[in-house]
């Protein structure tokens, strides 16, 4: 029984962590079919950056809740710069090309900016600690939880009700909608699909830095992290379907739980667990489970 | 002029087999590292000129690897050929096992079931305690028909196998794509429907070409367990797949040279790199790809325009 | 034979939309057929069900006293039906030598996957066939030009010429002159009728144009809403006023005989 519910809370945390790191990725995908690889490094950026603005701050001794808030300004920030440096220096120049030829420029992208990060915070490790103990923890029965964990979980879940909402409730959310759903038509209708794609990214490039932000005091911040986060999000965003904010939330849960199930219970597969679910969704329903198959056009 | 291209091909192949000895340690080293690459490089250009770029094939390139040392360590058996044999054959087997779900993707959904497949198995290596977990394990050097070479010997023997292995591998690619089959990858990517409809089975074309680009991996895994000793997960890592996707791009499709100058010219911009700008071969690197991905001459596609021919007439690569 | 397709009881529905019901015909060989209908009656469903893309939900389709009912597309092409498009499936990268050269070689490649991977490309016999085909669609003058580049009416030419790469007795046109200007229509019909009468094909064609489908069908098939509500010489079936009311419209004689 308490199998199960750790089971059932680390699945959530981790679900937490992939989705906000997944999240953005597919919001790019939808909107402008990249397949975006330097989103590991936005992740790895805003976890940098995290570390270090916020490591000061508390290291200050100012109040806690200034120095969540700091985390995701930085994170806004970074974001707002990669993304506004990457998609107007680089990715307009291949817009139009076919698919893999993008894929391939933001890979190329993604290998550049290691090195950036190597050459502005060099090889060493960093630990940011303190938001872990600002956040406390909470007895559940026989389990402690983190209170930052906790936090997580409900931050993933704010922006996912935040971001459907968003898509289906305001102008912005429901220009990206359509541009999501048909570009040619988007553009056809008069929408500045130019603008969308430069916004879209821009926010996509802030999400996957703020679930860096965020990760920073859960993991140790060093050279690679983006490397690994990259492919994880990659499988959470195939599994729920490509542009889709709702199948990367139950994509989420789904790879998040059964891996999760495999910590507690077959620890071999834990690795395996996650792209054999990968596997199984593409091979049922390569489109994802939650986007419509794209109809062949003849 | 066809045959004319394969006999100047051998020939350099038999130039650079005589040259061996007299060139450096690090060199032969490199270049054996470079021999075995290609061969999986060329597996990817047959895949793209079908127009499917696979996100995974470190898998069979691991396979391959895996083979040999999880051979070596367990039964003994140090002969190179055989070695190398049995990674091609497992590689094989695993290709055609793969291909009966791949070859009925595209694009992009093709490149992600690729690479889940790998990330499988590298979940699958690293978790594994008698596949070494993490750290892999170490490959004991081969021996050639019972001969054990010893010190500079030993890097010759080697580089020739792999130089033999390639030229074979060359030759018989060079004929594949001037064959019917072989022949049809430009329009499968063109009009699959039309192909169809004249009595072609894609999915099966397509297979086939997994099986071969799958083999070649293996093999080229085999060389690299046997030149560096040692294998491990990171070999089938998706870091590693893109890698030699890297190569293929600045390699281009357009032949089977291709494949070989290719892996070649990245070994040394990698080794250069590592040298003058230890710190930042990564953004020499990414830079190298970027331009070359961004200044290709105008085609369709900067992918497809590298395609294009010179000559009209030649449908088949040199 | 007498008939060289039987279609017989021909159904096809999907869920609950009926796209073909109870279509019974039988194409003497050497006929020339023309199908017309609005779009959505099920001209298309038809073509794909005989080439094989769709499978009947009901009934049987006999060529050449052979039932390949439900058989895939590969097979139907390899026993000789084959197909055109409404946009022309060519290989756009390649020449239209090189598209004809690897129609041609691939209906000489018999056998499986891994005989065609020994076979050369390239074979004299393989040359000389695809520039007579060229030279029949009269399109030699395209030969090294990319396919992409190709003006709409070669790409068309291009299209059927390839199809009939593998000597088929039945072949099915899919709107062959749609996208083509009206001065060009009856011209590249010209050349295209006469090539396959030249090879010997029966052929059932798709038209939306009445012009061209009084002038080249020897027979007419009218579909409305899934079934065939007339099928006769083209003259008498276009006139039929019930004809001009549901699909073709009054007809103007004075165009007609512009062409004629």
């Amino acid at each position: 029984m308490l199998t199960a519910f750790a089971i059932v809370t680390d699945g959530l945390v981790y679900a937490a962590y992939l989705f906000l790191v997944a999240v953005g990725l597919t919001l790019i995908f939808g909107v402008m079919r990249i397949l975006n690889v330097a989103h590991g490094s936005f992740y790895a950026f805003g976890a940098y950056g995290a570390a270090i603005a916020v490591g000061v701050y508390f290291d200050r001794g100012w109040p806690a809740a200034g120095g969540f808030l700091l985390m995701v300004l930085v994170a806004m920030a970074i974001g707002l710069v990669l993304g506004l440096v990457l998609e107007r220096g680089l990715l307009r120049l291949v817009y139009g090309k076919d698919e893999i030829v993008v894929v391939l420029v933001t890979y190329a992208a993604f290998l550049i900016l290691e090195d950036v990060i190597r050459l502005i915070w060099g090889p060493n490790s960093y630990a940011l600690y303190q938001p872990l103990g600002a956040a406390g923890t909470v007895d559940v029965g026989a389990l402690v939880l983190s209170g930052y964990d906790i936090g997580l979980v409900a931050l993933a879940g704010l922006l996912a009700i935040g971001a459907s909402f968003a898509l289906k409730h305001t102008r912005w959310g429901r220009l990206l909608t359509v541009v999501i759903f048909d570009r040619e038509l988007a553009a056809a209708f008069g929408i500045n699909v130019t603008l969308v794609y430069t916004i879209t990214f821009v926010i996509g490039a802030m999400l996957g830095a703020l679930g860096g932000a965020v990760m920073a005091p859960k993991i140790a911040v060093t050279l690679g992290i983006g490397v690994e986060v990259i492919v994880l999000a990659f499988a959470v965003v195939a599994i729920g379907g490509m542009g889709s904010v709702g199948g990367a939330f139950i994509g989420a849960l789904l790879v998040g739980e059964s891996r999760a199930a495999a910590v507690h219970l077959l620890p071999q597969v834990e690795l395996f667990v996650i792209y054999a679910v990968m596997a199984l969704v593409l091979v049922f329903r390569p489109q994802g489970l939650f986007t419509r198959a794209q109809p062949r056009k003849i | 002029m066809a045959r004319r291209s394969i006999v100047f091909g051998l020939l350099a192949f038999v130039i650079v087999a005589a040259m061996a000895p007299a060139l450096p340690t690090w060199l032969v080293s490199l270049a054996t590292v470079a021999l075995a690459n290609a061969l999986v490089v060329l597996g990817l250009i047959i895949l793209w000129r079908a127009g499917l770029v696979p996100f995974g094939q470190a898998l069979f390139y691991a396979i391959g690897a895996y083979a040999v040392a999880l051979i070596t360590r367990y039964t003994g058996m140090r002969d190179a050929l055989i070695l190398i044999a049995a990674g091609a054959v497992l590689s094989c087997l695993a290709a055609i096992l793969a291909g009966f779900l791949l070859a009925r993707y595209r694009e992009i959904f093709f490149s992600m079931l690729s690479l889940a497949m790998s990330m499988i198995l590298y979940g699958v290596l690293v978790k594994t305690e008698t596949l070494g977990s993490t750290d892999g394990f170490g490959v004991e050097p081969p021996t050639y028909f019972g001969y054990a070479p010893q010190g500079h010997m030993r890097l010759l023997a080697l580089f020739w196998l792999a130089l033999a292995f390639c030229a074979a591998s060359a030759l018989l690619i060079s004929l594949y794509f001037r064959s019917v089959a072989g022949s049809l990858a430009v329009p499968i990517r063109d009009s699959e429907i039309r192909l169809e409809f004249l009595g072609v089975s894609v999915n099966r074309l397509i297979h086939l070409n997994l099986v071969v680009a799958g083999t070649l991996a293996g093999i080229g895994g085999a060389l690299v367990a046997l030149s560096i000793e040692h294998v491990d997960p990171n070999m089938s890592y998706w870091t590693t797949s893109g890698g030699f996707v890297f190569v293929t791009i600045l390699a281009g499709a357009g032949s089977v040279a291709a494949a070989f100058v290719g892996s070649f010219a990245f070994e040394f911009l990698k080794s250069i790199a590592y040298d003058i700008l230890p710190g930042t071969w990564q953004i020499f690197l990414g830079t190298a790809l970027l331009i070359t991905i961004l200044f290709l001459p105008e085609g369709i596609g900067s992918l497809y325009g590298r395609l294009r021919r010179r000559k009209p007439q030649s449908m088949g690569a040199s | 034979m007498s008939a060289i397709l039987v279609v017989h009881d021909l159904e096809k529905t999907f869920g609950s939309l009926v796209a073909a019901r109870a279509i019974n015909i039988a194409v003497p060989p050497l006929q020339t057929v023309g199908i017309i209908g609005a779009n959505g009656a099920g001209k298309t469903t038809f073509v794909n069900m005989i080439t094989g893309h769709l499978r009947p939900s009901r009934g049987t389709i006999v060529f050449e006293d052979r039932d390949i009912t439900g058989r895939p597309s590969r097979e139907i092409t390899r026993l000789g039906i084959a197909r055109s498009f409404q946009l022309p499936q060519i290989f756009s990268s390649l020449t239209v030598l090189e598209n004809m050269c690897a129609a041609t070689a691939i209906a000489h490649a018999a056998g499986g996957l891994l005989r065609q991977a020994l076979t050369p490309l390239h074979s004299p016999g393989t040359m000389a066939e695809s520039e007579a085909a060229l030279e029949l669609f009269r399109i030699t003058s395209y030969r090294h030009a990319r396919a992409a580049a190709l003006p709409q009416g070669v790409r068309k030419l291009l299209d059927i010429a390839m199809a009939v790469a593998g000597a088929p007795r039945v072949l099915l046109l899919d709107e062959p002159t749609s996208g083509i200007s009206i001065e060009e229509k009856f011209g590249l019909m010209e050349v295209v009728m006469s090539a396959l009468k030249n090879r010997r094909i029966t052929v059932l064609f798709v038209e939306h144009d009445m012009d061209i489908v009084e002038r080249y069908a020897d027979r007419v098939l009218a579909f409305y809403d899934g079934a065939v509500i007339a099928d006769g010489p083209p003259i008498e079936t276009l006139e039929n006023p019930r004809i001009q009311e549901l699909i073709s419209g009054p007809k103007l004689k004075a165009a007609a005989q512009r062409h004629a």
